[in-house]
């Protein structure tokens, strides 16, 4: 048994239970979730027992990951804060509300904040147009979406999220 | 309005909830389907209603589902729960707030192909609803309604979740199946296509989520009562997302056939400030822009008749522009979202989408001349027709007809 193995016995069983056994192969994605939950980034060794679980190379697990935006194969932020400037959104104001959000925290798109724990940004739609400007929070496991945004409570959200930071140093 | 046929839960509260749904009629259909009803008889309930597909084409439901082969098993069903084109937020309102209707159409469309396996791929970016979409499945084995055996048939039925990780190409159905299979979400050359070769090379069916939403009450109340909705050609009703310039954005479900000034002044509101209307996207990003004027705006939106303004209705996501803005600046927006969207298979996308992306931003930069806004133009017209799959098409749709209708915008940002 690898170390994601006897981390998650119980997820991984429910997820390869999903698929005919014969094509295990399947399950790369959902375990990618599960690598990704406790740290916010697969690291290299996670890609070796996702190959290792499901019969595969680390070439074809890194391959996957590197495809789809959601996994982070680099370490990046605790928290990713991921605004939507697409169109829709952009019509109501989200490239201002990206502007008023990097300001606030001193960085550039694609920058981590100096404490390690905010990464801003720039996504395309997440279904949410009609509640723009809005973004979405990756990190400690989830992806919660902030909607009907405004700075002040983009302010206080971050507020919260440095307090609860410094009493629990890691995801649950 | 009242009397919603797909977004019940705005007149039901808490229909999110198992034992309200059934209090509200829920799997009423899926029970009569599976102790009364052959599943030829409910694939042609379907096909008599006039269904089709809410993902964008268009395609009638009840025929897709009657290509699958007799003699090829198992069958799949995939609900596209992947929801990503810009505009377009229907069915996270259905799976968020009307879940149980969703999935009964799904349990209805496998019965319909005896498929004893359904997967519902959800975005990425859904990871919260995938875990609530989890929680149904299991209350529905808990209550009996999926697992082996079902009301003492020999129909047995289990359905699971697939989480993408945020990849617009993987609504297109054959990426989607490669996405399942563990695959980079590519999308397959076809023929094959996948009603005989789809899910690990088995005949699969691939809808909806908004499609799937409609086949539980066209089972209960019958092909002719949903024909009451609608047009001829295009029956039912329709979720129409409706955002951009717009005083009230959202959702509202309409029969089709509805005008685009109904739709944008009666419900939506009008627009802020009391601007005009310059022009309308109806499919997202994809749209062919549409030119605002009187004829346009009483434009039917059916899969017909918006086709006659040259512009497909798609999956009836209704992003409306002002006269404040500059079309150039939102023709950038669309080809930068399909450059990043672009799965890199095929040259004439993956090259051309990268070079529009380049002069647009050139020309919105104000460093662009009128030569570049020819070339974005041939550019398109070159990429038109040579992609293996539509996400190429997608990607000129905006820029040609941009160039087409409003070639003004560009020029006042050329430096003379
Ligand atoms: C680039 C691209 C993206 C697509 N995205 C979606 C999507 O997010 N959701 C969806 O239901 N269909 C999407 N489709 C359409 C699907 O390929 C497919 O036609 C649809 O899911 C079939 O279901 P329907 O017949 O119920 O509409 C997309 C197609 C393309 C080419
Ligand atoms: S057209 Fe674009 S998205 Fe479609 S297969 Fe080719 S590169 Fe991929
Ligand atoms: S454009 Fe931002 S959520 Fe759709």
């Amino acid at each position: 048994m690898n170390e994601l193995q006897k981390q998650y016995p119980d997820e991984i069983r429910q997820i390869l239970a999903k698929y005919p056994p014969e094509y295990k192969r399947s399950a790369v994605m959902p375990l990618l979730h599960l690598a990704q939950r406790q740290n916010g980034h697969v690291s290299p060794s996670a890609i070796d027992e996702i190959a290792e679980i499901l019969d595969v190379s680390p070439t074809d697990v890194v391959s996957v990951a590197g495809f789809y935006t959601l996994f982070h194969l680099e370490e990046g932020g605790r928290y990713r804060i991921q605004i939507c400037t697409d169109l829709p959104c952009a019509l109501r104001g989200a490239e201002h509300f990206l502007k008023a959000v990097c300001e606030e925290l001193g960085v550039a798109v694609g920058e981590t904040t100096p404490d390690g724990l905010f990464t801003v940004e720039e996504v395309k739609c997440l279904a949410a147009c009609h509640r723009a400007p809005m973004f979405q929070l990756q990190g400690d496991g989830e992806i919660a979406y902030h909607e009907d945004q405004t700075i002040e409570k983009f302010r206080a959200l971050v507020n919260d999220l440095r307090r609860h930071a410094q009493t629990h140093k890691e995801a649950a | 309005m009242s009397g919603y046929v797909l977004l019940r839960h705005r007149d039901i509260p808490d229909l999110h909830k198992l034992d309200v749904y059934l209090a509200n009629g829920g799997f009423a259909a899926f029970k009569k389907a599976v102790t009364a009803m052959k599943p030829e008889e409910v694939l042609k309930e379907v096909m008599d209603s006039g269904l089709r597909g809410r993902g964008g084409a268009g395609f009638p439901t009840g025929v897709k589902w009657s290509f699958l082969p007799n003699k090829i098993w198992p069958h799949y069903v995939v609900a596209n729960a992947d929801e990503s084109e810009p505009g377009t937020f229907k069915d996270r309102e259905l799976l968020e707030s009307n879940p149980f209707q969703f999935l009964e159409g799904l349990m209805l469309s496998c019965y319909a192909v005896q498929a004893n396996v359904g997967y519902v791929y959800l975005r990425g970016e859904f990871w919260r609803i995938a875990g609530q979409i989890d929680g149904c499945i299991a209350d529905l084995e808990a209550a009996g309604l999926l697992g082996e055996k079902l009301y003492g048939s020999d129909y047995s039925l289990r359905l699971y979740t697939h989480l993408g990780a945020g990849a617009y190409i993987c609504g297109e159905e054959t990426a989607l199946l490669e996405s399942i299979e563990g695959n980079l979400g590519q999308p397959r050359l076809r023929p094959p296509f996948p009603a005989t070769a789809g899910l690990y090379g088995k005949p699969t069916v691939i809808n909806n989520v908004e499609t799937l939403a409609n086949v539980p009450p066209i089972i209960e109340r019958g092909a002719a009562w949903y024909r009451t909705f609608g047009t001829e050609k295009s029956p039912g009703v329709k979720i129409f997302s409706l955002s951009g310039n717009i005083n009230k954005p959202g959702n509202y479900e309409l029969p089709l056939g509805t005008t685009f000034r109904e739709l944008i002044y009666t419900h939506g509101g009008g627009i802020p400030g009391g601007r005009g209307v310059k022009a309308i996207m109806a499919a997202g990003a994809s749209s062919t822009l549409i030119l605002a004027n009187d004829q346009s705006l009483d434009t039917p939106m059916d899969y017909e008749s918006t086709q006659q303004l040259g512009a497909p209705l798609g999956s009836a996501s209704v992003i409306v522009i002002d006269d404040s803005v500059n079309i150039a600046w939102l023709v950038r927006k669309t080809v930068n979202f399909f450059k990043h969207e672009s799965c890199g298979k095929c040259t004439p996308c993956r090259e051309g989408t990268f070079w529009m992306d380049n002069i647009a931003r050139r020309l919105i930069s104000g460093q662009g001349s009128l030569k570049d806004i020819d070339l974005l133009y041939n550019v398109a017209s070159q990429m038109q027709g040579k992609c293996l799959c539509a996400l190429g098409e997608f990607s000129t749709m905006a820029v040609a007809s941009g160039i087409e209708k409003f070639r003004k915008d560009f020029e006042a940002l050329v430096k003379t």
